[in-house]
């Protein structure tokens, strides 16, 4: 098992690298194939009124006229080692890890992410909890009562909660709840500035609904599919020919083995969100890491691109590893093998 | 930092699904939140457009805080890197410029007053050295006094465009610098070769221009002479602190995410008797990078009292509130000193002569551009390039764009004829990808034109890098035969010079990144020079008029639609009046009723 982790943190790793590596390459060769230079990439990131001496002297200085290879090599060493750079009126020291310098705020980007962090986690992790009770409490019921109304009509809304955009949803909910009814604060409430934990909870409660109504329709279907199947298997009738109460058949034996597919997706929504709920922060406007992809991508902002796609890589990978742990803890086959 | 309290009653999950279909019809309901108590005085009646020419719900009862929200971030809190136009007008709560515009409705915000200094500027004869002096007294937030030396320094660091990107390039376009690139470049704090501006004593500053220029004090209105001083700028970081010269200063600044101004006690409104600044919040809160459509549904419910960018409410917004009475009354129409327009290539032929693009100008449908902007609510048919607002406007329609506003295709064919272009011809016409309304003005373009044979492709390009690497780049331009090019301008003041000397004159044109597409008439440049050097007011605004009337006879460009804005200003608000000088709500004198 410690040879498996490490072989795994080992491979997580060299995916880092691959990954910022191609971050790189789409940053700087797409729009040079499509005949942009480097005083064409700099130009984004000087003002309206820049001539093209200053224009080039922005690229110099951004490092947009060294070779791919050579900034790439100097982003590692950040990462790595930490960097010095020279904002134009001061020399400024980026200690490791050090993903760079933002082109547009002259500002470190780790300290913003480490910064808006927080709201993601409590963004992602609330969400996760509803989705995932609600998704496969749903899916469960619904396969115990297959045909009824009530599968029915969670299945409809399930169709509904897959199909509706977030952004739909999200100012929608937002005009009921927080404009017209007034539950709710409004969006742009960040939660880190709330003073206990019920503000807390009540700045986040209409993103998390938001979020797990899109997420626990799939796992609404998804549990629903496992359980229906596994429900026939052999030995769900071998179990309840024993004697063992429906509840323990249901949860202990038939849940229990549907839910290695559902960890699998489970791990990966949660990593993907953990590096940012682009939409639901968009929409709610909060200053998470998605909100902040969205104002990199917006700017153009590589070190920004850079730094937010790292920490999705590293939250993708890590939920990964997380979840193969877990399945030996669920599935005693793995375990066994 | 800021701590939100809430308030939350009761949680109904189970009510979302019938909240579906109840938000169907809540969605037009809605309205101010206020309790709608004014404090005052006369126009305190919502209506709409009562915060046009007059103020709505005066008031001076001081208190609260006022909450603001942007879109997107500034492009800096610095005033000496900042170019837009809401920015220029919120900075004038945390700064002092040497002048300033006056804060009051109608006509009267078109007005330079002294802000920082005495009295406006006091020039030459031959309008190439401007003096000015600061008034006494004036201090900065932590209680230090303000010197000319503080001005100087201000100016000369925002000279410095590979450090301070953003703002305008008027200081390094007209004073006579000899070679000085600023204190970060020359790395003397001291100055000694910044000849150009002089500081004999701590209350007197002299600017020395290289050429005359009669509009100097829309110089010293620039945010680029609120004072800096040298030992406490911290270069790019200034931005994250600025130093306070006005009613508010910094409380919290979280980058990219909102600040907040507090009352700064070093500000005397004793010496500031002309600007007509209020102060009359506690607080400004001013949250960044929000949603725009949360942005005007949190207006409307009174959540959010200003939305900072000034560009008016979504189109779809915009067409709710206008179609409901009890949404109207809170809105104002605010005219722009801005024109949507589309200029010719002069380089892609055959524009290169000038009945073809007259041809243009008569076949284009005015209306159908007009509708691309959302019709009559968007703004009006503009038939000449300068905006009415601008002073000294006079209308010009010489190819009967009013009268004749769906076209004139004999007119046009006659044109193609002289052009020797009796079939018609084809081009391409560039837009900004991210504009649905240029798009649609490109789209009715291409509809109308073909009427009398011209074929178009349609281009569209990011609106980034549309001057800088598309349709505002020479060689691009030329190369892909970008013959017609949507746009729009807006005036950096409101002024002839402000609004058309970054599009008319020829020593304006660069290779790329350009705003003047094609004028190089050598008889425009010696007018807007003659206008430069004429410091009679009425006398300079009749020659921007000639100015404009011989841009259209030279059919440069194709003017599309005066621009107009609908504001919403909630119930809470008070002291709310559209300030002409920035074409939104002035920043400076807003209150709100707890």
């Amino acid at each position: 098992m410690i040879v498996y982790i490490i072989r795994r943190l080992i491979a997580a790793v060299l995916l880092l690298f691959v990954v910022t590596a191609v971050v790189f390459v789409i940053f700087f060769e797409v729009p040079r194939l499509g005949g942009q230079t480097a005083d064409d990439l700099a130009s984004r990131y000087v003002g309206k009124t820049a001539g093209p001496e200053q224009t080039h002297l922005a690229a110099e200085r951004l490092g947009f006229t060294d070779p791919l290879y050579e900034q790439y090599g100097r982003f590692i060493k950040g990462v790595v080692a930490g960097q010095d750079f020279d904002t134009g009126t001061s020399v400024e020291h980026c200690p490791a890890p050090c993903l760079g310098y933002s082109f547009k705020t002259q500002n470190p980007v780790l300290p913003d992410l480490l910064d808006r962090l927080p709201v993601t986690l409590s963004l992602a992790a609330g969400a996760a909890v509803l989705w995932l009770l609600g998704g496969v409490a749903t899916g469960v019921l619904s396969a115990l009562k297959r045909g009824s109304i009530f599968d029915r009509g969670a299945m409809g809304v399930a169709l509904a909660g897959v199909s509706l955009p977030i952004f739909f949803t999200g100012l929608l909910a937002l005009s009921i709840f927080s404009y017209n009814l007034k539950w709710t604060p409004p969006g742009g409430t960040n939660p880190m500035d709330q003073d206990n934990p019920w503000d807390w909870a009540a700045s986040l409660i209409l993103p998390w609904i938001t979020l797990a109504f899109l997420y626990a329709a799939q796992y609404a279907r998804l549990t629903r599919a496992g359980m229906l199947e596994t429900m026939g298997e052999d030995f769900i009738r071998t179990a309840r020919a024993k004697g063992l109460r429906e509840r323990t058949v249901v949860v202990k034996h038939g849940l229990r083995s549907a839910l290695t597919p559902i960890l699998t997706i489970f791990g990966l929504d949660l990593g993907l969100l953990l590096g940012g709920a682009i939409l639901t922060e968009t929409t709610f406007s909060l200053p998470g890491i998605g909100q902040y992809a969205v104002i990199a991508l917006n700017n153009q902002d590589l070190p920004k691109v850079l730094g937010v796609t790292l920490v999705g890589a590293v939250f993708i990978i890590l939920a990964n590893l997380i979840v193969d742990l877990l399945y030996a803890v669920i599935d005693p086959r793995v375990r066994a093998a | 930092m800021k701590r939100v309290h809430l308030e939350m009653t009761k949680m109904r999950v189970t009510a979302i699904a019938a909240g579906v279909a109840l938000a169907m019809s809540l969605a037009a309901c809605g309205g101010g939140g206020g309790d709608g108590d004014g404090d005052g005085g006369d126009n305190a009646t919502p209506e709409f457009n009562a915060g046009v020419n007059k103020v709505y719900n005066p008031s001076d009862k001081k208190g609260g805080t006022l909450k603001m929200a942007n879109d997107a971030d500034f492009d800096s809190l610095d005033p000496g890197d900042t170019y837009y136009g809401y920015s220029w007008n919120f900075v004038r709560n945390y700064t002092r410029s040497l002048v300033t515009f006056k804060s009051a409705p109608g006509e009267k915000s078109n007005e330079l007053v002294p802000d920082l200094a005495e009295s406006l500027g006091e020039a030459s004869p031959d309008a190439k050295t401007w003096t000015y002096k600061l008034r006494e007294g004036i201090k900065y937030e932590d209680g230090t006094p303000v010197k000319s030396e503080d001005v100087k320094y201000a100016v000369a660091r925002s000279l410095d465009k590979d450090i301070l990107v953003n703002g305008p390039t008027y200081f390094n376009d007209f004073l006579d610098l000899k070679g000085y690139a600023g204190p970060y470049k020359d790395k003397d704090k001291t100055m000694k070769k910044f000849t150009a501006v002089e500081t004999p004593d701590d209350r007197t500053i002299i600017f020395h221009l290289i050429k005359p220029f009669s509009g100097f004090d829309y110089l010293a209105m620039l945010p680029s002479t609120a004072p800096v001083p040298a030992a406490k700028d911290t270069g790019t970081k200034y931005k994250e602190h600025v130093l306070s010269t006005g009613p508010y200063m910094f409380a919290s600044n979280e980058l990219e995410k909102r600040f907040t101004l507090t009352r700064n006690k070093y500000y005397d409104p004793k010496s500031d008797p002309d600007t007509g600044r209020k102060a009359l919040p506690d607080e400004i809160t001013v949250d960044l990078n929000v949603n725009q459509e949360d942005i005007d549904q949190r207006l409307q419910s009174g959540d959010l009292d200003v939305a900072i960018s000034g560009l008016g409410v979504l189109a779809e917004t915009r067409a709710t509130i206008l179609q409901d009475p009890d949404q109207k009354k809170f809105s104002d129409t605010a005219d722009q000193a801005r024109l949507w327009f589309t200029s010719f290539d002069n380089s892609v032929k055959p524009f290169d002569n000038i009945h073809c693009r007259k041809a243009v100008m008569y076949a284009t449908d005015h209306e159908g551009y007009l509708r691309a902007y959302g019709g009559s609510s968007g703004g009006q048919i503009a038939t000449n390039m300068m905006p009415p607002l601008i002073p000294g406007y006079k209308k010009i329609d010489l190819y009967e764009f009013e009268s004749k506003p769906n076209g004139d295709i004999d007119k046009a064919k006659d044109e193609l004829k002289q052009c020797g272009q009796p079939d018609g011809f084809t081009t391409n016409i560039s837009y900004r990808t991210e504009r649905a309304a240029e798009k649609a003005t490109a789209e009715a373009l291409q509809q109308s034109l073909d009427k009398v044979g011209i074929k178009t492709e349609l281009k569209p390009y990011p609106q980034d890098d549309y001057g800088k690497i598309y349709a505002g780049n020479v060689a691009f331009s030329t190369k892909n035969k970008l013959g017609l090019r949507v746009y729009g301008w807006g005036a950096d003041w409101n002024d002839g010079f402000g609004f058309l000397s970054q599009i008319v004159d020829s020593r304006v044109i660069r290779p790329a990144g350009n705003t003047n597409f094609n004028v190089n008439d050598p008889e425009i440049d010696a007018l807007l020079d003659k206008a430069l050097s004429t410091l009679d007011t009425k006398e300079r605004e009749g020659l921007w008029a000639e100015i404009d009337q011989k841009v259209m006879e030279g059919a440069y460009y194709l003017p599309g639609v005066d621009a107009k804005q609908l504001l919403y200003r909630p119930e809470r608000l008070t002291n709310v009046f559209i300030t002409n000088a920035y074409n939104m709500y002035d920043y400076t004198t807003l209150g709100v009723q707890k």
